[in-house]
């Protein structure tokens, strides 16, 4: 079937089995490699994307259900290609990632947590950034510097 | 996963229609346990009937104390409801604390009630809350609802289009989370309504799925207290066993998680 | 800001991992390219009556279906162990046979039997559903005891009684009087629990064979690219050394379990040579949790023996070892070299005896996993030590000082030569980091919220670097341990960096370059590093065992010990100086105490002109050299958990983790910082939470993030990590490693720490709630009984 959707701000149309999920959409007929896929049980969140603002995991989701959605993916986070996200800077900045594997699922959810707690007026803590992390799972720096890297992003995407 | 046919319903009525037609079909709500399952070849459908396009099935209904959340509310969407936690803050907390925040994202209530996993959390708060669950075709009281793990009073066509309930005077949810999956081990909720009758539902620790718990209605119905939990020997006959622990193990996370829904 | 040794530098290497532009193994697809899928025995001991595989061949898009009995036909070679361990009795160990697909047995639930090569990733899984493999079941053993036990059935026809070896390591008679003499004996069972070690990213591999080259390519998620060159070459024949381009691009984390050369690889170049596609196969999670080689899985009785002052008199060990259904490629070091040599702990013992017996069971093969070895002594000997400081009613911290080694070299009887280290200092900042004078008011405190606090040590040393190739080959590796580098200076002054090691995340694109930087005073931003692609790099031997730095730096820098000269000769030619004269500083070449000099680049450019160098010079600017280490490095440290456990559920939370490390000179450290953090999440997660179960049958029942219990940020603590550093003698820029050493110290100091909070010593890992929650019962029915 034919399924079209806004990806990273641009129209896109592929022609895919049914049972296309959304992850494999986005990097086999995308080709954006970005969104990565570390379990089979939706618990590692390598995978996180925004689907209509929010985030998602692109393995527990059919590319058909996202059909005319807008979805954006680690690629299309930065304003522009010269640019960078704040979040992504915070990461580098912190050292928040080794292997880069679960890096751009961190970033997604990191995002998107930001933006929900700040549309709520709420303070993300030490404690509430561990809690949302629930869904993503890091093999390599032990959360430290992920969790230090998400506060700094926060009051750097506050100051933006 | 098996292939399979994607079909996108604009009502409930649509759904159930396509679901007729199917030769094996399967509704698709927010797919955060039938992706995974088709995913790992444990489920083969011929056709998905993806509500998420089901305007019908949305939406969260106040009036005085009875509430009507649709089928396709997201647990996002009742953790996120200012007037739903400000009648019932048991059942926003219970759907804050569903899975993570991308889960919480796309799996709904209704999802969570047809399928009906023995470690599920909104089957309890279903129980407890003597809610009824609307369907395509009637309603159904939560006593007659669950059938154990995975099953249901719902007929192969029929599909859930909203729970409702009266909020309780008090109630909430204590909730022991797996420490891999983070699916609850033992989680009870507890709730008391206008007419002073305590309801206590326990998921995740039974063999049978979810259940309500008439050693802890007893002792709360007398005395709505921590102490009078105490008091209560649950058994762990039929509790299950795993390799994250033994039915004595749930026993005790069931009298203490019950202590916790108090608050 | 200087970017030199010392400095905090940015990593150079994560722009392309945080906007999505990283190069994983399975984000490339070649032209051409089919997938494959492969069949796996669903039974965990079984022998294979036939394979039918004619439904699958014809389903649409399936290429080609092949087995274990054409595989050997093919001349494809077993997979090997490449290290010999010799038994007390001086029999070789029994290694059994490992064909790539299996032949006429299958050994545990997950073992190959044939791969499906078809034009998608559904249709070769599907085809792969349909491949009707005819199995009879037999007999299955999954626990190292139940395996030695006469009754266990016979996994491998060489291996009577599966014992693979019976080794020894020390004195036995002078141990055991020793420990008859002892004022106090200490004595227990220690398990180290099986753990999967779960790099985020799945295995992959994608193949080529071009017919018209005779050449294949491989890409790998590989942390030794040439030494997967080197064994599928030598030893599985599936192509010649030099018919072979092994790349290991961006690699999503190792931790041992991409060291190894596995049966999917090897099937899918000979299914690229047999079908003419490029095939690529990715592991999804549970496969990964079949046959990702899993990591410990000790089982030990421990005697410690005192004198009535409280020195160690003995140390006593015996271990079973379980290296699953067959031995993986360093399966035999891990729990003998690796393990034993480290029993000494960081203290001054005169007499140590272990024996080894290592087994076949039917499950997934054990190989090294982030420690191998060093995490499996040091808990044995932390472990040990905090009992007997209960026992014998001595502060845990106080007994251990008693005992340390304070003299170096200091040679301990189980082979290391220990090189330098300062514990006292370790002890003592970790103790000031730790507040440990303010614990008890920390417990009471915890106690009127209902919570119990303990606190726990453990004092590590282990052994990285490895090793000496003379000295490892003396002790049976196949393969010598040294490192190489290329330090190729462009015609415009920009560096390359070649090395034989390979990063997948320890971030050597910016350490490597920062030892560069400092030594030619240039920006690192004009310096790369290249690794990861046998066709670019000369030979190296990888990156496991913490040796990137000790080793592969010192590599580089032995190269640009020979650039450097190379540098000040050309300069001192042009500059009409004495080379003695010549120094590096601030992007030029310059004759000392004089303005003349020439910039960096321009020493390149006469190089590379070579229109006015020294007469017999060789044009050019590009040196290689091969470092083989002289010893062992050991870094050694302190560390100092703090638990709060809720007595109604179990549930266990870490609220303090510090850390004082000895690493020696430390190039990055907020690199070095993130490797201690990401270890000690590892340690905690052995501790608390990961656990590899099997039922009798065989079957892996944690195959999966649902049951497995991987560490996640709200399992976790912010950790404290402090340095207090001697300098490694063994090496030029005195460095010992830092990538193991928080997995290998963390787990006892955790366990420590629950034991005492709960006041019940009996306690296994992983200490999950349930597990501490029936250690309180025990307590407390003790408590009524008395």
């Amino acid at each position: 079937m034919k399924i079209a959707m806004t990806v990273n701000g641009k129209s896109v149309s592929r022609d895919v089995a049914d049972n296309t999920l959304l992850v494999e959409y986005i990097r086999d007929n995308l080709r954006l490699t970005g969104t990565h896929v570390g379990c089979d049980t939706s618990q590692c969140g390598a995978c996180v994307v925004h689907v209509d603002g929010k985030a998602m995991k692109s393995c527990t989701m059919l590319a058909a259900s996202a059909e005319g959605a807008a979805v954006t993916t680690v690629e299309g986070l930065a304003k522009s290609k010269d640019d960078l996200h704040p979040m992504q800077v915070a990461f580098k900045e912190n050292h928040g990632l080794q292997c880069g594997f679960c890096t751009p699922g961190m970033i997604m959810t990191a995002t998107d947590m930001v933006a929900r707690y700040q549309l709520e007026g709420k303070t993300l803590t030490e404690e509430s950034i561990r809690h949302e992390l629930e869904g993503n799972i890091c093999r390599c720096t032990g959360y430290h510097n992920i969790v230090k890297s998400i506060a700094d992003g926060a009051s750097k995407m506050t100051s933006v | 996963m098996y292939e399979t046919n994607f079909h996108k319903a604009a009502t409930a009525q649509e759904a159930a229609a396509l679901l007729n037609a199917s030769e094996d079909g399967k509704i698709l709500a927010g797919g955060q346990t039938l992706i995974p399952t088709m995913k790992q070849r444990l489920a083969d459908p011929t056709d998905v009937i993806d509500l998420s396009g089901a305007a019908d099935l949305r939406g969260i209904n106040i009036s005085g104390d009875q509430v009507t959340i649709g089928a396709m509310v997201t647990h996002a969407e009742v953790a996120g409801h200012a007037a739903l936690a400000a009648l019932c803050p048991s059942i926003s907390q219970l759907a804050a604390n569903i899975g993570d925040p991308s889960v919480r994202h796309r799996g709904t209530i209704g999802g969570s009630l047809a399928n009906n996993d023995p470690a599920a959390d909104y089957p309890a708060a279903v129980l407890a809350l003597n809610a009824r669950i609307r369907t395509s075709l009637r309603e159904i009281a939560a006593d007659d609802y669950f059938e154990g793990m995975f099953t249901t009073a719902l007929e192969d066509h029929e599909i859930i289009t909203a729970i409702s309930f009266t909020a309780p005077t008090q109630g909430g949810y204590g909730k022991f989370p797996n420490p891999a999956s983070r699916y609850a081990m033992a989680g009870v909720f507890v709730a008391k309504s206008a007419d002073g009758t305590v309801r206590v539902a326990v998921t995740g620790a039974s063999e049978d799925g979810v259940h309500r718990h008439g050693g802890l209605e007893a002792a709360l119905s007398a005395d709505w207290s921590a102490s009078a939990v105490d008091g209560v020997e649950i058994s762990s006959d039929g509790l299950l066993s795993d390799l994250h622990g033994n039915a004595e193990y749930r026993a005790n996370l069931i009298k203490v998680m019950t202590k916790r829904a108090l608050g | 800001m200087s970017e030199g040794i010392g400095a905090r530098v940015l990593r150079k290497e994560d722009k392309r991992f945080i906007t999505g532009k990283g190069r994983y193994t399975d984000d490339i697809i070649e032209p051409n390219q089919a997938y494959a899928a492969f069949v796996r025995s669903p039974h965990a001991h079984a022998r294979i009556v036939s394979v039918d595989a004619s439904a699958a061949l014809a389903m649409e898009g399936v290429e080609i279906v092949l087995t274990g009995p054409e595989l050997v036909a093919d001349g494809i070679g077993n997979i090997i162990c490449g290290w010999g361990v010799t038994s007390k009795d001086g029999s070789p160990m029994n290694m059994g046979a490992w064909s790539a697909l299996a032949t006429e047995k299958v050994r545990y639930v997950g073992d190959a039997v044939a791969i499906v090569v078809a034009d998608s990733k559904a249709q070769a899984k599907l085809a792969a559903e349909v491949v009707v493999v005819t199995y009879e079941e037999l007999p299955v053993v999954v626990g190292s005891v139940d395996a030695l036990a006469p009754s266990a059935p016979k996994i491998h026809d060489n291996a009577p009684g599966n014992l693979i070896f019976d080794w020894e390591i020390g004195d036995l008679s002078p141990t055991d009087a020793a420990l008859a003499s002892a004022a106090h004996v200490t004595e227990m069972e220690i398990t180290n629990n099986r753990l999967a070690p779960n790099p985020l990213e799945p295995r992959s591999a994608i193949a080529t064979f071009n017919e018209a080259e005779d050449h294949y390519t491989l890409y790998t998620t590989s942390q030794n690219p040439h030494v997967a060159r080197l064994v599928l070459s030598a030893f599985y024949n599936v192509a010649p050394e030099h018919k072979l381009r092994v790349i290991a691009p961006d690699v999503g984390g190792g931790f041992g379990a991409k060291i190894y050369i596995y049966p999917e690889e090897i099937a899918c170049l000979w299914a690229s040579m047999k079908s003419g596609r490029s095939v690529k196969w990715t592991s999804d999670r549970t496969e990964a949790f079949l046959t990702d080689a899993h990591g410990r899985d000790h089982v030990s009785t421990a005697k410690i023996g005192f004198d009535s002052d409280g020195k160690i008199v003995g140390l006593k060990v015996n271990t079973k070892a379980n290296l699953g259904a067959y031995m993986s490629l360093f399966s035999s070091a891990v729990p003998t070299y690796l393990y034993a040599t480290l029993l000494s702990g960081q203290y001054d013992i005169a007499n140590i005896y272990c024996d080894v017996q290592a087994v076949y069971t039917n499950t997934v093969p054990v190989d090294a996993y982030r420690g191998a070895g060093r995490p499996e002594a040091c808990y044995v000997i932390e472990r040990i030590m905090e009992t007997a400081a209960r026992e014998m009613g001595m502060d845990p911290a106080e007994l251990r000082a008693k005992n340390f080694v304070r003299s170096f070299p200091h040679q301990t009887p189980v082979i290391m030569a220990y090189d330098s280290g300062d514990f006292d200092a370790n002890l003592k900042q970790a103790q000031e980091a730790a507040d440990v004078a303010g614990f008890g008011a920390r417990k009471a405190e915890a106690a009127r919220r209902g919570k119990l606090r303990g606190m726990g040590y453990s004092n590590y040393i282990e052994a990285c670097g490895i090793a000496p190739s003379a000295a490892v080959g003396s002790l049976g590796a196949g393969v010598g341990l040294w490192e190489s580098a290329e330090v190729r200076v462009n015609p415009v002054g920009t560096i390359e960096i070649l090395t034989g090691s390979h990063s997948h995340g320890q971030g050597h694109e910016t350490t490597f370059a920062q030892i560069v930087a400092e030594r030619f005073d240039l920006p690192t931003e004009n310096i790369q590093i290249v690794h990861g692609d046998t066709d670019k790099v000369q030979f190296g031997m990888g990156t496991y065992g913490s040796r990137s730095g000790a080793v592969g730096m010192s590599a580089i820098v032995k190269a640009m010990d020979k650039v450097e000269a190379k540098v000040k000769k050309i300069a001192a030619h042009v500059l009409e100086a004495g080379e003695d004269d010549i120094v590096i500083e601030g992007g030029a070449v310059k004759v000392a105490g004089t303005d003349k000099q020439m910039l960096w680049h321009e020493v390149g450019l006469a190089a590379y002109t070579a229109h006015n160098i020294p007469e017999g010079m060789e044009p050019g600017l590009k040196e290689s050299a091969f470092y083989d280490p002289t010893n062992f490095t050991f870094p050694a440290g302190c560390y100092i958990c703090e638990v709060e456990v809720d007595p109604e559920t179990g549930v266990t939370d870490v609220v303090q983790f510090v850390a004082s490390d000895d690493f020696g000179t430390i190039i990055n450290p907020m690199i070095v910082e993130g490797q201690v953090h990401g270890g000690i999440a590892q340690g905690i997660g052995q501790a608390m939470l990961e656990n590899v179960v099997y039922d009798a049958a065989g079957q892996q029942l944690s195959a999966s993030y649902m049951d497995y219990a991987m560490p996640r940020a709200d399992d976790l603590p912010n950790y404290s990590v402090h340095h207090a550093s001697t300098t490694c003698p063994g090496n030029p820029l005195g460095m010992k490693g830092c990538g193991e050493a928080g997995a290998i110290g963390s787990p006892p100091a955790v366990i420590n720490a629950i034991t005492d909070a709960i006041g019940n010593n009996n306690l296994s890992m992983p200490a999950t709630p349930a597990a501490v929650w029936a250690a309180l019962q025990d307590v407390s029915q003790k408590l009524a009984a008395e």
